[in-house]
């Protein structure tokens, strides 16, 4: 009994982290891209804390709490606070427009089930699954990358492809050193929201639109 | 007796150091001494019995060279930055407060590429090359201009995808493993990885190694995951794009082909091969094409990087006992040709005030003994005789054609390619009328010049030993 609910708990709050993702890859306001991702990393740290306590793994906790503190709550008030001081465009620019995102990102949720369900055949049914939806929360965020135009999406996107990970490593039973990925990851996270405030970042750089290189990339005469 | 502490624990303890010297030459020598004394240590690495490998280290033929010559290219370049930074001191391009962190940063660095060469824990070596990323992030951006941030920034983001989707295929690893080893830090760990490899799950070997190659092979520039590399080396400081060159993308290449071990040594997942051939073409294609139309001299020898890079993937693709001796060879010769070439170019930006190449023109006139050292260091990088270069790309080219006629043919023009595309502009920099407007040279040409000397070396006379010591290595990658 305790099994099947330890089973549909875990699927329920995975399922959450995608759903989320493609909540954040649908908004078009910059400020609701943050409550999305802040929604995004509560559902991981349930998720982790989830399996803290399935899995007996007590250092899981400590996972859930840097995945809750810091993403689900510090980074979107940093967020916040960055494009009030720095005055960012409050929409979002988006390269394929919103419907096509979200067509593309349903074909990589399909892509990654199709790639990982048959190549773990032989893994726990939770691992194998939990890993099919942190790949294609993985893939999200890097759509959400490659799609939008201004820098600040792109830093939110990278943290929506970390939760990826850290979906998957908390999904895979044993795994050690989780804890100690999750502390590199933030440090990087971290690293990207001091860069921007820092040196004033608002666009990305290296983008698709053809009006923006100006500069050739430094072989201007 | 280890002597890996010191190894990984005198770089850590010179950031520290360097954190609290303000001023910037004391700094600039402290940063040698601790490089010297980093490289010192190493070279005991070859004295003392190979420890057995523990939960934390892992030594053996393939990485005690990488780490010994890491730790020489970490030396001269600190050696080269010393008077590099001076200059930009006198310039007014840097402050003594950037140059406090820059030291720090610099020894930071040597830190982590020194721990991911050692370190027995995929995990651990994945966070070192994170902290290497982050540490050159930083240096990249010193100048604080707008096209310093704006490379330093695309270097961070693209290589923060990378290590996101590496650490996904540390992941998969791990859960390849865990039939065979069961849950644990075991499943972790490089020495016993090697030895389980053959139970690992097959299919989901091949997942990961997809993954570790896009994650890795970000931060070893192949094409398509290139582009951050020219931007980075162009836009900092150029004592950076040495290191970077000629010591960080072998990091990137060296946890590729740790991986790679690891899938030939599990007999049913896919052979590697193919794919970092294939990689290796294109990116030897895309960058020999990309140097025709360089006009900026730190962009063309980053070109030059990539192109060096997808030589020598392609030969560890290639795999076999010779054709690994010549990637192994390679690796190390680029190394030591690339950072010479750049303590060049860095000395000639500075006493021309610009590293455009149509106004540094007629450098042998100018200053010949720098102008001829780039000649030679370019020649060498070309892999034109008698230098090393032209040794390991001789026998990896004569390696290939019995195995692979096409592929052959296919590599040795690319390498033609690559070479006319750095004659031409050798041509424009080296020769021809000098401009009247320039500075007479600060800073010392010892560095370029016993690199050189090192390569010529390699390509004369390679020390019987040392082809012993080669050709054992390239049995064990398989």
């Amino acid at each position: 009994m305790f099994a099947t609910i330890a089973y549909d708990l875990s699927h329920l709050t995975s399922a959450m982290v995608l759903l989320t993702g493609f909540v954040v890859l649908y908004q078009r306001r910059v400020l609701g891209v943050f409550r999305a991702l802040a929604a995004q990393s509560i559902a991981v740290a349930v998720t982790a804390a989830w399996q803290a306590y399935t899995q007996e793994a007590p250092h899981l906790y400590l996972t859930a709490a840097i995945a809750f503190l810091l993403k689900g709550v510090a980074a979107p008030v940093a967020l916040n606070w960055i494009v009030r001081r720095l005055d960012i465009h409050r929409t979002v620019e988006t390269a394929f427009g919103v419907s096509g995102t979200m067509l593309a990102g349903v074909g990589l949720v399909a892509l990654s089930t199709l790639l990982v369900l048959p190549v773990t055949a032989s893994s726990a049914a939770l691992t194998r699954e939990t890993l099919a939806i942190a790949l294609s929360v993985v893939l999200l965020g890097l759509l959400m990358m490659i799609t939008r135009r201004n820098a600040i999406t792109q830093v939110v996107g990278f943290m929506s492809l970390e939760n990826g990970l850290v979906l998957a490593a908390v999904g895979v039973k044993g795994m050690p050193l989780v804890v100690e990925m999750t502390i590199a990851f933030s440090l990087l996270v971290a690293f990207i929201l001091f860069g921007m405030f820092f040196f004033r970042i608002r666009e990305r750089f290296d983008t698709l639109d053809l009006q923006s290189i100006e500069s050739f990339r430094g072989e201007r005469r | 007796m280890s002597v890996l502490p010191f190894i990984l624990g005198i770089p850590l303890v010179g950031a520290a150091i360097l954190a609290f010297i303000p001023d910037h030459r004391i700094g600039g020598w402290v940063n040698v001494a601790a490089s010297f004394s980093t490289f010192v240590v190493s070279l005991l690495l070859l004295v003392f019995e190979t420890p057995e490998p523990n939960h934390f280290a892992f030594i053996d033929d393939f990485n005690i060279y990488l780490v010994i010559l890491t730790s020489f290219v970490a030396y001269t370049a600190a050696w080269f930055s010393a008077g590099y930074i001076a200059h930009e001191i006198v310039e007014g391009r840097l402050t003594p407060t950037y140059l406090r962190f820059y030291h720090a940063m610099y020894q930071v660095l040597s830190f982590a590429m020194l721990l991911a060469l050692t370190a027995n824990n995929i995990g651990v070596m994945w966070a070192a090359v994170e902290l290497a990323t982050l540490t050159t992030v930083v240096m990249v951006s010193l100048y604080r201009t707008r096209p310093s941030l704006e490379a330093a920034w695309k270097y961070f983001i693209l290589g923060s995808v990378g290590i996101a989707l590496a650490l996904f295929g540390t992941i998969l690893v791990y859960l390849a493993a865990q039939k065979a080893m069961g849950p644990g830090m075991e499943a972790l760990t490089w020495s016993s990885l090697y030895a389980e490899a053959p139970n690992f799950e097959p299919e989901l070997l091949n997942l990961a190694f997809v993954f570790l190659l896009v994650g890795y092979g970000t931060k070893t520039g192949l094409v398509p995951l290139h582009a951050w590399l020219p931007d980075a080396h162009a836009e900092g400081p150029t004592p950076i794009s040495s290191v970077l060159s000629g010591l960080l993308l072998n990091v990137g290449l060296y946890a590729i082909v740790r991986f790679k071990m690891l899938l030939s040594a599990n007999g049913d997942a896919l052979a590697p091969g193919p794919l970092l051939i294939v990689m290796g073409l294109t990116s030897l294609f895309v960058a020999a094409l990309m140097l025709y139309r360089r006009r900026d001299i730190k962009r063309l020898f980053a070109y030059s990087s990539i192109e060096h890079m997808g030589v020598i993937t392609f030969a560890f693709g290639m795999g076999g006992p010779l054709a690994n001796f010549a990637g192994l060879l390679h690796m190390a010769l680029h190394s030591l040709t690339k950072s010479a070439i750049f303590y060049a170019v860095g000395l000639a930006s500075q006493a021309r005030g610009t590293q455009q190449i149509d106004q540094i023109r007629g450098l042998t006139a100018s200053h010949p003994a720098l102008g001829w050292g780039l000649v030679a260091g370019t020649l060498a990088i070309s892999g034109l005789p008698p230098f090393g270069l032209f040794m390991s790309e001789f026998l990896l080219v004569s390696s290939t054609f019995p195995r692979a006629p096409i592929l052959g043919v296919l590599l040795l023009i690319g390498l033609l390619v690559a070479f006319g595309g750095l004659m031409l502009r050798l041509h424009g920099i080296a020769f021809g009328e000098a401009e009247r407007d320039h500075r007479p040279l600060v800073g010392s040409l010892i560095p370029l010049y016993a690199h050189l000397v090192l390569i010529l070396l390699a390509g004369v006379f390679l020390p019987g030993p040392l082809v012993v010591w080669f050709q054992a290595v390239a049995e064990v990658l398989g």
